[in-house]
């Protein structure tokens, strides 16, 4: 662990042109200090902020110049209140010069360490390079940026810069921009560095990699094309999710005095007999793995499944190539690897390169068998794909896609849309709607991509660790509401939205309008919710309104959805008597299933509001009978199954029998019907 | 309706695949094959594998077997009943002519597939003749209708379970397009109506009959002739119901894979295109690993299942803790506390719904944008449509999980720690290379062609072991590579030229430098290990007991030097010590 301790410098530019975006600046770096504080204790920090009006650094005092930098923290191993310092940035007057901050944060490097740690050493800047950097006295920018960078490679110091601009720097001046922009690119020719422009406060919170992950490769070995013809490739995982954090069990059984408690839980199994009556623990050496196979368990000791499991030799061999087309993206099936060239073997560098631009002019992927180590208990077979380097410092790669095998796939049928009756297609408007919706819509317009993947944080993540610091100094600190940043990655863009208000309410207007009783159990089956963001759904027969002289929406059957709504319009269809006695036949054939499904009475107020709307459908109608039948059949299930509380919902409703006083038909006194729930009472648990 | 809103972006390995694959009781299915055993499928023949004729009562039987197969690995709570018509003698509850139910011993007629029925019925076709033989069921002058009395077995043997706990299934293999077609006008029509009816009789149970229909090569299976009636197929489900496709076995077992799984929606989700519009969805899973079951631990005295039982224990106190504890992470040298409902709040970030946040052109989805296998969205309330043509990609939509930053790596940019340029491969090299690739160009690739060699593997094993054989039949392991096919002249010959071109003529010099610096290597660390292992005099050391005086560092240069594993702790490796020296 220590051995890979990093040695980190921040280079924050607080000044006026920045204050827009800071409260975002101290969210990542403080969530980047979070992580640290957990994964990595060791690692050492220090952060220099710039465009403030004092000045405060060595090299002011030292040499002079330097203006208007301040450390504001010396580098130091993690800890809390290094949190606390960068929650509270101080918001500068001036504007910062980047260059200079660079140069103090390697001379706080090149003090503490000297020329150890190389590869270690770190710096990270947070600026919008929007103002002029201050003419050198001697030579060019360029000249001066290029004797840094090579002090730095000199040095083992990698640099990273995050630089704010689109809509986050409007008005600023194009032509210092790229001069600023030149200038930093320098850097990368002479030495490590990633550079990242970022135009939303939501990309910012994802452009530094919070959480450091040692590089580990999954195999180092030949990448066989043929028995002739191998190439040496490490592999590496190109994604891996990054998992919400295990927390540990908490035991308060500890006495509060016992200042050593650790409060750990620790989980234990064991392993019983079950014959007869007695149970006895059965000793691990005792114990067998048995294997399902249908209904038989069949044993197997470790020794003889090792003697007869398949054992593949360790490899990745080149099954063939084939077109791209044949590789179906939806196959891909987990996280992927990256495959590179042995770092160092510029022959094997080449191959790769040449394969992989093959390839790409080709179309092809090739499709591999893996066996990633000796020992293996399985083979991979997956997609490679070429990446060609866009960046000329970094050789081409491939990236590997682990392919299903036969027994993976569930072919299930489906029929196609166009198979559908023409009712149940699109109409011209409506496609041209929902055609406008996919332009407008567009995340990526000209080029420059919204929720880049590679820069969209994690909001659960993003969010856990902001909760972990607050309760750390509030204990009882409720969760707060996600914040405006994090809500953009997952509601549309509002500002998107109103932009294209109009698309929208064509999208209303047209399938609105379109909706017919085929339509309803269509594929596209749109209803309306309300606007107040309730979760009620108003049944498509009532939401859709009159204006053009449409005909209301026939409902000919009772959905899942909206029972009630649909019982209640299917009641009020007037043109044939047979309406309501559908009606009441579904809604009691949906009451009963409600019951049926419910787990754990999840589904009894629902049911509960199905039945006080047949109740009420069914004294309008004068129809007792069915009604009083489904609740004598209710009354038996829930003495059958011993359940009180669905008894209990109805009496709380008033939903007894219908009674005489009510419809002319019931054989049922006013008395039955009150007591007919309390009857149930004397006899709990049957 | 209800929906956890974490449900949607969870873990969905967890719950969902155990669904999925470790379905319980409530959702199973019970299928009857009734596979027809009239001489016209002994006499009809279609081209098999090898280009050989086989009958086609050969290739429903295989069909079958196969799908048994599939059935017991990943489906085993499924219940199966195999049952032929047509037959000369007859196996049956209810002692009707012409037809036989098949079983083996220890094992219900409907009950779920074993080891003994797939290995029986693996060997049926030998014994088929001598045993069940096979004759017309249906013939003039006689009132027999074994169709009829196939049904009522197999509707019979579905009596079993609630339809509201399983699906019920008939799949029903059959070449006779016409099976009261010798019959007269009379006789015909009213055996027509009785076995319509019948069939209706197990519908309106619940119960669904599929057809898998064989065609001759000389003349099509027609549906409409009686079987569109039987399976109330009209209309535009007529047209789609292709018949023609089944001429061979391959396209038989094709069909019957498809139909082997009921759809199962995962889930029914709302999709949110903009505020108040809205489609509902049902998610399906098509693609998910498939693992080998889970291990079930047992004595191995009795052979009995044990009862697993877990219980929390506090580590201060040894206080057995029932409550579900709270949850802690250690944070700036304390412990902050999390209840479970907090974190459940932490992870509720959105209401459980998908919503529409824009539209981005394919490009954009680069190939690394990958976590998880893909899950398939159809829109829900839609009546089922079957039909048996050979559907290669379903209509819809896949939704496919992108990463986050923090999930994505950028490990190809570790290295190029020289100032120089990376080096790319020329115009000549990239042409070599596409020489190379189209030598061994694969025309035909579908994604999912291979079984998995290590399930079949394990299943094999399984197989003989559960039926207490002594051999275990060798696996084929379709993955392995073409060694034939990749040393073809032609093949070499593209190698060899790209290989030049890449590497000059220092590739062997390369490989085998390699292989030198490798063994040089190892034979330093040999040679050390020599060196080392004669500074100490073993034999007396373990004599004399003092091997624990040695560093791990120590012991583990006596085990390398013996070429054994160095792993474990030190009492491990000194106890391996020992029993390498016999002591």
């Amino acid at each position: 662990m220590a051995r890979n301790k990093e040695k980190l410098v921040l280079l924050l530019d607080v000044g006026p042109s920045m204050h827009g975006v800071l409260s975002e600046v101290e969210k990542l770096c403080s969530m980047l200090v979070e992580k640290k504080l957990i994964f990595s204790k060791y690692d050492e920090l220090g952060v220099v902020v710039f465009g403030t009006e004092e000045s405060k650094n060595d090299l002011t005092t030292e040499v002079g110049g330097y203006q208007n930098i301040t450390v504001l923290q010396d580098i130091k191993v993690v800890d809390g209140d290094l949190v606390d310092t960068l929650q509270k940035l101080p918001r500068g007057r001036v504007d910062g010069d980047f260059l200079d901050a660079i140069v103090v944060g390697m001379d706080m490097l090149i003090k503490k360490y000297k020329d150890l740690h190389k590869g270690k050493k770190r710096l990270c800047l947070i600026t919008n390079a929007i103002h002029p950097i201050k003419d050198s006295f001697e030579g060019s920018k360029e000249d001066q940026v290029m004797t840094i960078a090579e002090q730095m490679a000199a040095q083992g110091m990698k640099i990273e810069s995050i630089v704010v601009r689109g809509r986050l720097s409007r008005d600023a001046n194009k032509g210092v921009m790229d001069e600023n922009d030149h200038l930093l690119s320098i850097f990368s020719k002479k030495t490590h560095t990633r550079i990242v422009y970022v135009d939303t406060p939501t990309s910012l919170l994802g452009a530094l990699k919070t959480r450091r992950v040692t590089p580990v490769t999954v195999f180092r070995g030949h990448l066989e094309l043929s028995p002739h013809m191998k190439i040496k490739v490490w592999v590496y995982k190109k994604t891996q999710e990054e998992k919400f954090p295990t927390l540990k069990k908490y035991s308060e059984k500890a006495p509060a005095s016992n200042k050593l408690a650790t409060h750990q839980v620790k989980v234990s199994y064991e392993y019983k007999s079950v014959d007869g009556s007695s149970t006895s623990v059965i000793p691990p050496e005792q114990r067998i793995k048995g294997y399902r196979y249908g209904p038989q368990v069949v044993p197997i000791s470790t020794a003889e499944w090792d003697a007869v499991k398949f054992k593949p030799e360790k490899g990745i061999k080149v099954l063939g190539f084939t077109d791209a087309s044949k590789i179906k993206r939806h196959c891909y099936m987990k996280d992927v690897y990256l495959f590179i060239a042995e770092p160092g073997n510029t022959r094997a560098t080449l191959a790769v390169s040449a394969i992989a631009r093959a390839m790409k002019e080709m179309n092809a992927v090739a499709i591999l068998r893996c066996v990633w180590r000796q020992g293996q208990q399985n083979v991979v077979v997956g997609v490679l794909t070429p990446n060609i380097s866009q960046n000329y410092k970094i050789p081409d790669s491939f990236y590997f896609n682990v392919l299903p095998f036969a027994e993976d796939v569930r072919e299930y049928q489906f029929p196609s849309f166009n198979s559908f009756p023409a009712s149940w297609q699109p109409n011209d408007q409506q496609q041209k709607a929902a055609d406008e919706l996919v332009q407008m819509l567009d995340l990526a317009p000209s080029g420059k991509e919204a929720l880049l993947p590679e820069f969209t944080p994690n909001p659960v993540l993003e969010r856990f660790y902001r909760h972990l610091e607050l309760k750390a100094k509030q204990p009882d600190a409720a969760v707060p509401p996600l914040d405006e940043t994090l809500k953009n990655i997952v509601e549309p863009d509002p500002e998107l939205v109103a932009e294209n208000k109009s698309v929208f309410d064509a999208l209303h207007r047209h399938f609105e309008l379109g909706q017919n009783p085929k339509l309803k159990k269509s594929s596209r089956q749109w209803y309306q919710e309300k606007q107040s963001g309730s979760n009620a759904h108003v049944s498509s027969g009532q939401a859709v309104n009159s204006i053009e002289n449409q005909p209301p929406v026939k409902i000919e059957k009772i959905g899942d959805l909206t029972p009630v709504q649909d019982f209640e319009a299917m009641m009020s269809q007037r043109d044939n008597p047979e309406w309501v006695e559908k009606a009441i036949k579904e809604l009691r054939e949906k009451i009963l299933a409600l019951l049926i499904h419910s787990d754990e009475g999840d589904k009894y107020q629902k049911a509960v509001e199905c039945v006080a709307a047949l109740r009420k459908g069914c004294i309008l109608e004068q129809e007792p009978g069915p009604y009083n039948d489904l609740m004598h059949h209710i009354r038996q299930y829930c003495e059958e199954k011993g359940i009180k509380s669905l008894p209990q919902l109805l009496a709380s409703r008033d939903l007894t029998l219908i009674s005489k006083s009510e419809a002319e038909d019931s054989d049922v006194t006013a008395e039955e019907a009150r007591s007919f729930f309390v009857k149930m009472e004397p006899k709990p648990d049957v | 309706m209800d929906l956890d809103p974490e449900d949607v972006f969870k873990d969905e390995e967890d719950d969902l695949d155990n669904e999925f694959y470790h379905q319980s009781e409530s959702s199973k299915e019970y299928v009857v094959y009734l596979v027809d055993a009239s001489p016209k499928m002994f006499n009809t023949t279609c081209a098999g594998n090898d280009q050989k004729d086989e009958t086609h009562f050969h290739t429903a039987v295989s069909c079958v077997a196969g799908s048994l197969k599939t059935q017991i690995i990943s489906r085993s709570y499924d219940e199966v009943a195999i049952c032929f018509f047509n037959t000369r003698e007859k196996k049956n509850l209810q002692d009707l002519n012409g037809v036989f139910v098949f079983n083996v011993a220890e094992r219900e007629h409907l009950d779920r597939p074993t080891a003994r029925l797939i290995k029986e019925f693996d060997c049926i076709e030998e014994s088929f003749m001598r045993e069940i033989g096979s004759q017309y069921g249906i013939v003039p002058g006689s009132r027999e209708n074994s169709l009829y009395n196939a049904l009522w077995v197999a509707q019979a043997l579905l009596r079993k379970g609630s339809i509201k706990t399983a699906d019920k299934r008939i799949l029903l293999f059959t070449n006779e397009d016409d099976p009261f077609g010798s019959l007269q006008d009379a006789a015909k029509k009213d055996m027509t109506r009785t076995t319509l009816q019948r069939a209706k009789d197990a519908q309106d149970l619940g119960i669904s009959i599929e057809l898998l229909p064989l065609s001759r090569p000389d003349s099509e299976f027609n549906v409409s002739t009686f079987y569109a009636d039987l399976i109330g197929l009209d209309g535009e489900d007529l047209a789609q119901f292709m018949p023609s496709a089944s001429q061979k076995l391959e396209d038989m077992k094709d069909q019957l894979r498809k139909r082997m799984f009921t759809k199962r929606v995962v889930r029914r989700i709302e999709f949110q295109i903009a505020n108040g519009l809205s489609i509902e969805l049902n998610t399906y899973a098509l693609i998910r690993p498939t693992v080998p079951g889970a291990i079930t631990w047992l004595d191995s005295v009795t052979n009995h299942p044990l009862k697993t039982e877990r219980s929390l224990i506090c580590e201060d106190t040894g206080a057995l803790i029932q409550e579900p504890p709270k949850l802690f992470q250690p944070y700036r040298n304390e412990n902050v506390k999390f209840l479970p409902e907090e974190i459940a709040e932490i992870k509720r970030i959105s209401p459980g719904k998908l919503r529409l946040l824009g539209f981005k052109p394919l490009s954009c989805l680069k190939d690394y944008y990958n976590l998880r296998p893909s899950t398939f969205v159809y829109p829900s309330d839609q009546d089922e449509i079957t039909s048996a043509g050979a559907q290669m990609e379903p209509p819809g939509m896949h939704m496919i999980y992108l990463p986050y930053a923090d999930d994505i790596r950028d490990d190809e940019e570790i290295f190029p720690d020289t100032e120089e340029d990376a080096p790319r491969a020329d115009e000549d090299q990239i042409q070599k290379a596409a020489a190379l690739i189209k030598r061994i160009y694969v025309k035909d690739f579908s994604a999912f062609q291979f079984a998995n060699p290590a399930l079949q593997r394990h299943y094999a094993v399984l197989q003989a072991l559960a039926l207490a054989e002594d051999d275990i039949p060798e696996t084929i392991d379709e993955t392995a590579s073409d060694e034939e096919g990749l040393t073809r002249p032609a093949v070499v010959r593209a190698a060899e030229a790209f290989k030049h071109s890449v590497y000059g003529d220092s590739y062997d010099e390369e490989s085998d430098m390699g292989k030198e610096k490798m063994s040089e290597a190892s034979r330093k660390r040999k040679a050390i290990a020599e060196n080392a292992a004669k500074d100490y005099d073993w034999g007396n050391l373990a004599d004399k007991g003092q091997l624990k005086n040695l560093t791990v560092g120590d012991l583990k240069v006596y085990l390398n030097a013996h070429n054994l594993p160095v792993s474990g702790k030190k009492e491990a490796l000194i106890s391996r010590i020992l029993t390498h020296m016999g002591k």
